[in-house]
């Protein structure tokens, strides 16, 4: 595919019409070839020295979260603290890539982490609803980045994009990429609510065309999050994104990967859809909590070829 | 053998072999005949190799004319018995048959990888799913043949005389056998002489089944043990699959008998892709189409059909996917790509192939790197084909697409039904209309829409024109096992 001049991307977003024109243009999905592809490559088998690297790889990914209504300032630390050294008794293991947190508690965390190479990220834009008016979202996000998050995880107006507003949509993005400053934007779609695979390849070519740094499925809070389908739909669009503009865009899954073999296969699906170029925490993350624990603990059955048991790991 | 060709990179998988310790292969095998394994009346015997290594396997007999004779009386004398039992009784020993399988399904999976040369991962996956569910939905209408269209209490044929192919051993074997045995036939099976030994467990399954005797007899060997199958008297009707050639040798042989015939043959599917198409499961859908099981499948979709506004950019998807495909050890469970069957068989692949290449197609392959013993093709496709190119026309039983381009629904049926055979075509478009109108027109015993390659026995499947006439799978398939029901006042 020839990479086009920004120009003649920029066009398609130049009203609501050329938008949509756009968007619906794009090739449509196959929900049973999708899923039988996703599936497919989730039969891989992965050993040995490829499944230690997959799983030092899936730890480097995870964006370690807490978002509940119940978060304090220790509980925050804690999970920085496992963020830096997620393995007490093993040092080898490798940082997770951040922390994702409310707004109100970047600076608790930012400062638990102390300089440690483990990024902050936050959650903002009304999530996980995204239902407030645009200047609320600008303030909740301008708040995390003064607080010092290094990236912001936004949400998008669902309810715009399912009515079909999608240069509402669109603007909401770039205006949020503005208030982000230097931060990182992750582009949530809440795919479980845009239902369709149809909808979600349009939304990651909105999401990707308004400047969105992550593209992520999912705030966690919903019955369906990620899944290897709609991830490898994700990541078959910043495949073609950058064959057709030159820019990467990384790729976020977050909700309902819990276990190793769930991680590797999701970067099974990177690995042979995406490519190498993708297998890397600046570009592929795992919103994910409770994944790092059993992460550790097939870490240590590498290392020891003992299962260990959920009491040589720490809880959160 | 660790040969492994994808592209690198740094997520390089480590070898995941399926263990061989689960499958037992004896250094000699006799015929099955009459409820045991017995020596041929002759000395002839040939070895059957692993494609992907040339190790020799084991040893197994060229049944003769006599044996064959044997085989096809014992089947006649066991039919009085068998045919008599009531459905619901017959349908038990099918059921049986069909749990078995799935209970030695890794077994037979790994012996199934090691004679043909096919990954472990179409035979764990697709093949042996496939063979259990062949007997599970057939024992289902050994009861209910009354109820199947053909006329109230519909009659056995008696003895058929079966030749299968090598490209899938057990599930042309299930094909054949689990009808025939539904509607109460008995059946005397050829396996191919490349891969003749899933066929020789089956045998193995049958006796531990409690199968009475003589209900199944295999008998193994060359052409000339399948021409004396074919042209026995006592044989009442001929199910046959494999090349064009061998169905109309066997078309002569049989004509001017009273012996009834089903064949499947060749094909040269086409695989229409509109410019509205799904486009990543249409490259999935082609892929599937023409590399599974190395294109050695009679329904492959080996035309490629695409729009031609959409031409290039299709092409260079297809490209970057061919790319990923695994080819090396099919025991390895993440081998896409497994061996070519025979040496023979990759001989005349090569010659196909350079014939496009002599006639002006321009040929591509995968980047990968072929094991240094076996039979290897990489995947390889041809643009530039037009219609009066061989390898447009010419069933090529490999790895090979051709790919030419279309610009009108009209013109995309025309060139997919201008081909001597018609057993499979695919059609990729989100417009249901379009997929429709376009299947209406295709002559293709299967039409797949936005799939390719996917069976089920509730499914018939069959051809037109040279590739062959009959039915196997779902309630068609019974016709080709059942006379017409007795005539009312004649019962």
């Amino acid at each position: 595919m020839p990479i086009a001049p920004a120009s003649a991307l920029s066009e398609v977003t130049a009203s609501d019409q050329a938008l949509r024109r756009f968007l619906h243009g794009l090739p449509g999905v196959d929900p049973v070839g999708l899923e039988a592809r996703a599936a497919s490559l989730g039969t891989r088998s992965i050993k040995a020295e490829a499944k230690a690297y997959a799983i030092d790889l899936a730890i480097s990914m995870i964006d370690l979260t807490t978002l509940e209504g119940a978060d304090t300032p220790g509980k925050v630390r804690a999970l920085a603290a496992k963020a830096v050294r997620p393995d007490p008794t093993d040092r080898t293991s490798p940082a997770t890539a951040a922390v994702c947190v409310y707004p109100d508690m970047v600076e608790t965390a930012k400062a638990a982490l102390n300089g440690a190479d483990v990024k902050v990220a936050s959650v903002a834009t009304a999530f996980p609803a995204g239902r407030a008016s645009l200047e609320v979202k600008l303030a909740d996000t301008r708040d995390a980045v003064a607080a010092g998050a290094d990236e912001i995880d936004m949400v998008i107006d669902r309810g715009a994009f399912l009515a079909g507003r999608y240069l509402k949509v669109y603007e909401e993005i770039l205006a949020v990429k503005e208030a982000s400053g230097a931060a990182r934007l992750k582009v949530i779609f809440e795919t479980g609510e845009l239902s369709t695979y149809d909808n979600i390849r349009r939304a990651s070519w909105l999401g990707m065309l308004a400047g969105a740094d992550f593209i992520k499925t999912s705030t966690g809070k919903v019955a369906v999050n990620a899944t290897p389908a709609n991830t490898l739909l994700m990541l078959e669009a910043v495949r073609d994104f950058r064959a057709q503009t030159g820019t990467q865009i990384g790729v976020k899954p977050a909700g309902g990967i819990r276990t190793s073999k769930d991680a590797i296969k999701f970067l099974v699906l990177v690995n042979e859809t995406a490519g190498a170029d993708w297998l890397d925490n600046h570009w592929f993350r795992f919103g994910a909590s409770s994944l790092l624990n059993d992460l550790l603990m097939q870490r240590q059955k590498l290392a020891t070829g003992r299962y260990s048991g959920p009491d040589y790991v720490t809880v959160d | 053998m660790t040969t492994e060709t994808t592209p690198a990179g740094p997520f390089a998988y480590a070898p995941a072999p399926e263990s061989r310790a689960v499958v037992d292969i004896a250094p000699s095998y006799g015929l099955f005949i009459d409820g045991e394994f017995t020596e041929s009346s002759g000395q002839d015997r040939a070895k059957t190799l692993s494609p992907a290594t040339e190790e020799v396997l084991a040893e197994y007999t060229q049944a003769n004319a006599e044996d064959v004779d044997r085989a096809v009386k014992a089947a006649r004398k066991a039919f009085e018995k068998w045919s008599a039992l009531p459905g619901a009784e017959r349908a038990k020993y099918l059921f049986r048959i069909a749990r078995i399988i799935q209970e030695r399904s890794r077994e037979l999976a790994v012996l199934e990888t090691l004679d043909n040369g096919k990954p472990i991962r179409e035979t764990r996956d697709a093949d042996l799913p496939l063979v259990a569910a062949h007997f599970f939905y057939y024992a289902g209408w050994a009861d209910k043949l009354d109820h199947a269209g053909y006329g109230r209490n519909p009659r056995p044929l008696g003895v058929a005389g079966q030749v299968i192919p090598w490209n899938f051993p057990l599930l042309m074997l299930a094909w054949k056998i689990a009808p025939a045995l539904a509607t109460g036939n008995t059946v005397v099976l050829k396996p191919a002489e490349t891969t003749p030994l899933s066929a020789l467990f089956f045998a193995d399954i049958c006796r531990q089944a409690g199968l009475p005797r003589g209900v199944v007899n295999i008998v193994t060997g060359d052409g000339r043990t399948g021409e004396a199958l074919v042209s026995h008297p006592g044989v009442d009707k001929v199910a046959f699959t494999g090349s064009t050639a061998v169905g109309k040798a066997i078309a002569r042989r049989i004509a001017g008998t009273d012996k009834r015939v089903t064949l499947e043959l060749g094909g040269k599917g086409a695989n229409i892709v509109f410019d509205d198409a799904p486009v990543d499961q249409a490259v999935e859908g082609i892929v599937n189409g023409i590399f599974f099981n190395q294109g050695q499948v009679c329904c492959a979709g080996s035309r490629l059909l695409v729009q031609e506004s959409i031409q290039d950019e299709l092409l260079d998807s297809l490209k970057r996917r061919l790319a990923t495909l695994r080819l090396g050890d099919p025991l390895d469970k993440n081998t896409d790509i497994g061996a070519i069957n025979s040496a023979e068989q990759l001989a005349r692949i090569t010659a196909l192939a350079d014939t496009g290449e002599a006639e002006g197609a321009e040929r591509w392959s995968a980047p990968c790197e072929l094991p240094s013993a076996g039979y290897w093709f990489a995947p390889t496709l041809f643009t530039g084909v037009t219609q009066a190119h061989t390898v447009a026309r010419d069933e090529i039983f490999g790895p090979v697409l051709s790919v030419l381009s279309f610009r009108t629904p009209d013109e995309a049926v025309a060139k997919a039904n201008n081909s001597q055979y018609g057993l499979s075509a695919g059609i990729w478009t989100e417009k249901g209309s379009r997929m429709l109108a376009v299947a209406s027109k295709l002559r293709a015993g299967v039409v797949w829409a936005n799939t390719f390659n996917k069976f089920d026995p509730t499914s018939p499947f069959g051809g037109y024109k040279e590739s062959g006439f009959g039915r196997e799978g779902g309630r068609h398939g019974l016709e080709a096992y059942l006379a017409p029901a007795t005539p009312k006042g004649e019962r």
